[in-house]
């Protein structure tokens, strides 16, 4: 409802209106002329109660970027353009460089994305193309059930369980069974905690995002789309591959970078699993440090002020790399969903 | 787009019949080897839960006992430890933040819906989704430098408001999109009865929907039920009983995360315990919400 | 059907049953001087009858001329107003974002008349009649020029209360709108929500029950009052819904082509409701269907894209239309 059809209906807006007709006074004695005048209260108060909850919104977005702003401040000062570049974070000699801890969340987010991508697109095709009717609402339901379950418990299974299975097993085959130890990124001493962990433990957690998404998108896809491929003779996957996926591409990347954000942002599993150690190296089987894990790690027992705002400093970082990222991504859904909307209806 | 956009061309007329065939034998081997690898990945996709799961009871089910309920944590070395504190505290918080992040919520999204197409809704969308997808951790240094660090101590409120915080965007998009469904001639109907904008709101289009938003609030509380990035310098965590809303403050999250970081065999059965008592918690929420969605869509297309 | 009216083929040869509404009306009713109704002779395009000079619109409305449709004529006494219409617009125009969906209309909706506005798809016909209770502002972008004068108080006006406006002014619409979250008896009651002081338990009862008397729907449902409203019929969600709009007792009731989603026989339940509503209220009724405005209206105006090219008492209308353009819609050469 537009601001102007509001205001009209509330109070009457000012409007270009003839002067009153001269037989209007003919028109008869006023029996309900002043039985419906009078003003309506309780719409002003409702519409500006609700506008009100509304502005807690840009608000709410806005007082958090300001917040941390503020408190990673003196740290960005400090330290500059040096700060995302350095790889120096020594709390002791109060030298804060977030360089290892960029690189990891990049690094663990690639490794999650790799590999739940392919596997998220491949469930939501499953529930919107191939599977039986009385299989796609509790497939789907399991699946949502997969972003319900905490992250503290993936990471306590994640330390428990996925742990000790990579340490005793799949590093070594990786790496002597497979001779991919060659390679710098699977070489090293494989301890259990790094970034391959991580990025297991989140490619679990980001698959729900990613496939919910993808499967939406592919439902919006028109009926039509997939009877004219299917009219010209081609098979099923035929029409997956050469009508609905392209139709659905934009809106599949979206999910993709939707699974992103939450990727780069999750804390308390990586925290767990990724060894907390402020370096840079190539190898998947060496700990690290991802922005949201520092800051999980050392806030609470930062050693200074200076240590405490450049935990906020990263913190800002993140919220600014989060932001952009999502903006994307929904600026990507929603391209989709509103062509869809225009072309199916 | 290969095979399926070219329609049939006239030289497919002229190939050997067996030729044909054998393209066309190609073409179903192709869909059925892809037909298996989607079905393959949603068994991969859905393996980890069904593992996790059988963790969480196997390793937590001996130590869920009716102490772990009642009694407080005890010291390495002394059986009957529980958790009670950290339950309550737990409730607390998401009593806290729902009594601030519902409401506020639910009006936004209102808002959302009856003035779709202005521009402030528009924008209110866009940035409440944008807000969906930040990091939890960063609702948590947020709540610490905006509600701890002025006043000096951690407490229940400052968690509560980090999680309300990650309630309100939430909350607000389901509220609108379930509003969104009410059809538009119920609210003409209302309003030609000569109801006002606010009655005709609330009691026809929100009583209409009420089923999909508290199952949108569900939901929402589902999912910070479990959060514990922002609890971490805000309720803080408590070894003691306290349910002072001023006071730091045990929760179930916090308490699992300190004792499976923790080097002990006993703190690690209770992280176990706790872990399978969360998540009951969160499929109990989720169920109630997925029953509550379907009394909704029984009533609507009656 | 009670009342009977019906109207045989079109093409149905002059018959005696011609109408018989020719009673003079009184000189006081005056269409407003730009009423369309002075459109200039033309030949009709079948050339079989030429257009008589323009007449005072009461001449015109007044005159008789042969006729190819038979109407059987409502009980109505006369289907000239008498004494002062107590709704009336002047110079209406109503918009959605830029465009122009009712251009300018001017029409007097006498009291305890049925006036059925007819045109085809997309003429404004709905759009006029939703201007009638401030309907049209609450979609988006929609905009009102004019007057609409209730009882000598434009509704339009600074101090006008919408919601008491609508309270007098009632509206039904094309589909059943039952509130499905109540029950039958809260369907029916849901409009005293708003009156002051509102009404005891007991009294509501009662009102419920007369208003489901009125629309023939209290011996349907008089067992399941607290049943879920959308349990019921098609027609009785409807018939239910007008029940909701007389139980605060409108002085005006709208109706936007009430029968569209009905079958025949709940079609005829409505119609019969409707012609007898007439005698405590002032109808409106837009429909597509013209034997329906023959059937249950004592006036009828045509409307064209978004002008009233004509109104007049709904036997000259359909009998000897001024407007050649009502001809051609009214004998079905377009619409």
């Amino acid at each position: 409802m537009t601001g102007a059809a509001v205001s009209s209906e509330q109070a009457g807006s000012p409007r270009e209106r003839p002067t009153t007709p001269s037989g209007a006074d003919a028109l008869g004695p006023k029996r309900l002329g002043a039985r419906i005048q009078g003003a309506v209260i309780g719409d002003r108060i409702y519409s500006a109660a609700i506008t009100l909850f509304a502005l807690c919104v840009p608000a709410l977005l806005i007082l958090v970027a300001v917040e941390i702003f503020l408190g990673g401040w003196p740290a960005l000062r400090r330290f500059g353009f040096s700060f995302l570049t350095s790889s120096a974070w020594d709390p002791v000699n109060g030298v804060f460089g977030a360089a290892p801890a960029i690189y990891g969340t990049l690094v663990s987010s690639a490794i999650a994305l790799a590999i739940a991508t392919p596997l998220a697109i491949g469930v939501a095709l499953f529930l919107s193309e191939f599977a039986p009717q009385w299989l796609r609402q509790p497939v789907a339901f399991l699946v949502d059930l997969l972003a319900a379950v905490p992250s503290v418990v993936y990471g306590l299974w994640g330390v428990f369980v996925l742990l000790p299975v990579l340490r005793i097993t799949v590093m070594p085959f990786l790496r002597d069974t497979l001779h991919l130890g060659v390679l710098p990124f699977f070489s090293g001493p494989a301890y259990g905690p790094s970034m391959l962990a991580a990025g297991l433990i989140l490619s679990i957690m980001v698959l729900p995002y990613i496939s919910s998404v993808s499967r939406e998108v592919l439902l919006a896809v028109p009926r039509s789309q997939r009877e004219a491929a299917l009219a010209l003779g081609a098979t099923k996957w035929e029409t997956i591959w050469g009508a609905v996926l392209p139709y659905a591409k934009s809106g599949i990347i979206g999910g993709v970078i939707l699974g992103l954000g939450r990727a780069l942002g999750e804390t308390m599993a990586v925290t767990m699993l990724i060894g907390n150690r402020p370096q840079i190296s190539a190898s998947l089987f060496a700990p690290g440090y991802t922005m949201a894990s520092l800051i999980a790690n050392e806030f609470a027992e930062a050693s200074g002020d200076l240590h405490l705002s450049a935990l906020m400093a990263v913190g800002f970082v993140l919220f600014v790399i989060t932001l952009i990222v999502n903006a994307i991504a929904r600026w990507l859904v929603w391209q989709v969903s509103r062509a869809g909307g225009e072309k199916t209806a | 787009m290969t095979t399926a956009a070219k329609p049939p061309t006239r030289r497919s007329g002229v190939y050997p019949a067996a030729a044909r065939a054998g393209k066309l034998r190609r073409r179903h081997a192709v869909n059925a080897l892809m037909a298996g690898l989607v079905g393959l990945a949603a068994v991969l996709a859905t393996l980890p839960l069904v593992v996790v799961l059988f963790y969480l009871l196997k390793q937590g089910a001996s130590s869920v006992q009716w102490h772990f309920f009642t009694n407080m944590p005890k010291p390495v070395g002394e059986s009957g430890g529980g958790m009670a504190n950290a339950i309550v505290g737990t409730l607390i918080l998401i009593g806290t933040a729902s009594l601030i992040g519902l409401p506020v919520g639910i009006g936004g999204g209102l808002y959302l819906a009856e003035r779709r197409g202005s521009r402030l809704a528009n924008t209110t969308r866009f940035l409440a989704d944008v807000l969906n997808g930040l990091p939890s951790i960063v609702m948590g240094i947020f709540a610490w430098q905006f509600l701890v660090r002025p006043f000096g101590h951690f407490s229940a409120w400052a968690g509560g408001v980090a999680l309300a915080a990650m309630m309100i965007p939430q909350v607000a998009r389901t509220t609108e999109e379930i509003v969104r469904t009410v059809p538009v001639s119920l609210r003409e109907a209302a309003l030609a009865l000569g109801y006002t904008r606010w009655r005709t709101s609330l009691t026809v289009v929100l009583r209409t929907a009420t089923a999909g938003v508290v199952t949108g609030a569900l939901v929402a509380i589902a999912r910070i039920a479990g959060e514990t990035a922002p609890l971490l310098f805000t309720a803080f965590g408590n070894q003691f009983w306290s349910t002072s809303l001023n006071q730091p403050i045990a929760a179930l999250p916090l308490q699992i995360f300190t004792y499976a970081v923790s080097p002990y065999d006993d703190w690690h059965a209770q992280a176990w315990a706790g872990a399978l008592v969360l998540i009951a918690l969160i499929l109990i929420i989720s169920l109630v919400a997925r029953v509550a969605t379907r009394g909704r869509f029984a009533t609507a297309s009656d | 059907m009670p009342p009977g009216p019906s109207i045989a083929s079109p093409t149905a040869q002059p018959s005696a049953l011609t109408p018989l509404r020719d009673s003079p009306p009184p000189a006081s009713l005056s269409m407003p001087p730009e009423m369309p109704l002075e459109t200039p002779p033309v030949i009709s395009s079948t050339g079989s009858r030429s257009t008589p000079a323009p007449a005072p619109p009461t001449e015109a409305l007044r005159r008789v001329a042969p006729t190819t449709v038979t109407i059987n004529t409502p009980a109505k006494p006369s289907a000239e107003p008498t004494g002062t219409p107590r709704l009336s617009v002047h110079g209406l125009s109503a918009f959605f974002g830029g465009s122009c969906a009712v251009r300018d209309v001017s029409v007097v909706l006498p009291d305890r008349f049925v006036t059925a506005i007819i045109g085809p798809s997309g003429c404004g016909k709905s759009t006029l009649l939703r201007c009638l209770n401030r309907m049209h502002e609450t979609l988006p972008l929609a905009r009102v020029e004019g007057q609409v004068m209730l009882d000598g108080q434009d509704i339009y006006g600074r101090a006008v209360n919408v919601t008491a406006l609508r309270q007098h002014v009632g509206m039904v619409f094309q589909r059943p709108t039952p509130f499905p979250t109540m029950s039958i008896r809260d369907n029916v009651a849901a409009a005293l929500l708003t009156a002051s002081p509102r009404p005891s338990r007991a009294r509501t009862d009662e009102i419920v029950e007369r208003a489901l008397r009125r629309t023939a729907l209290w011996d349907e449902v008089k067992d399941r009052l607290r049943d879920s409203a959308v349990g019921l019929s098609g027609g009785q969600q409807q018939r239910l819904c007008i029940a909701r709009a007389l139980a605060i007792e409108p002085e005006v009731l709208l109706l936007d082509e009430p029968t569209a989603s009905l079958d025949p026989l709940s079609t005829q339940k409505v119609e019969e409701l409707v012609y007898e509503l007439r005698r405590d209220m002032t109808v409106v009724i837009v429909t597509h269907n013209m034997q329906q405005a023959a059937r249950v209206s004592d006036r009828t105006a045509f409307m064209l894209g978004g002008e009233l090219v004509e109104v007049a008492p709904t036997t000259t209308l359909f009998t000897t239309p001024h407007d050649p353009r009502t001809e051609a819609y009214i004998t079905g050469r377009f619409g």
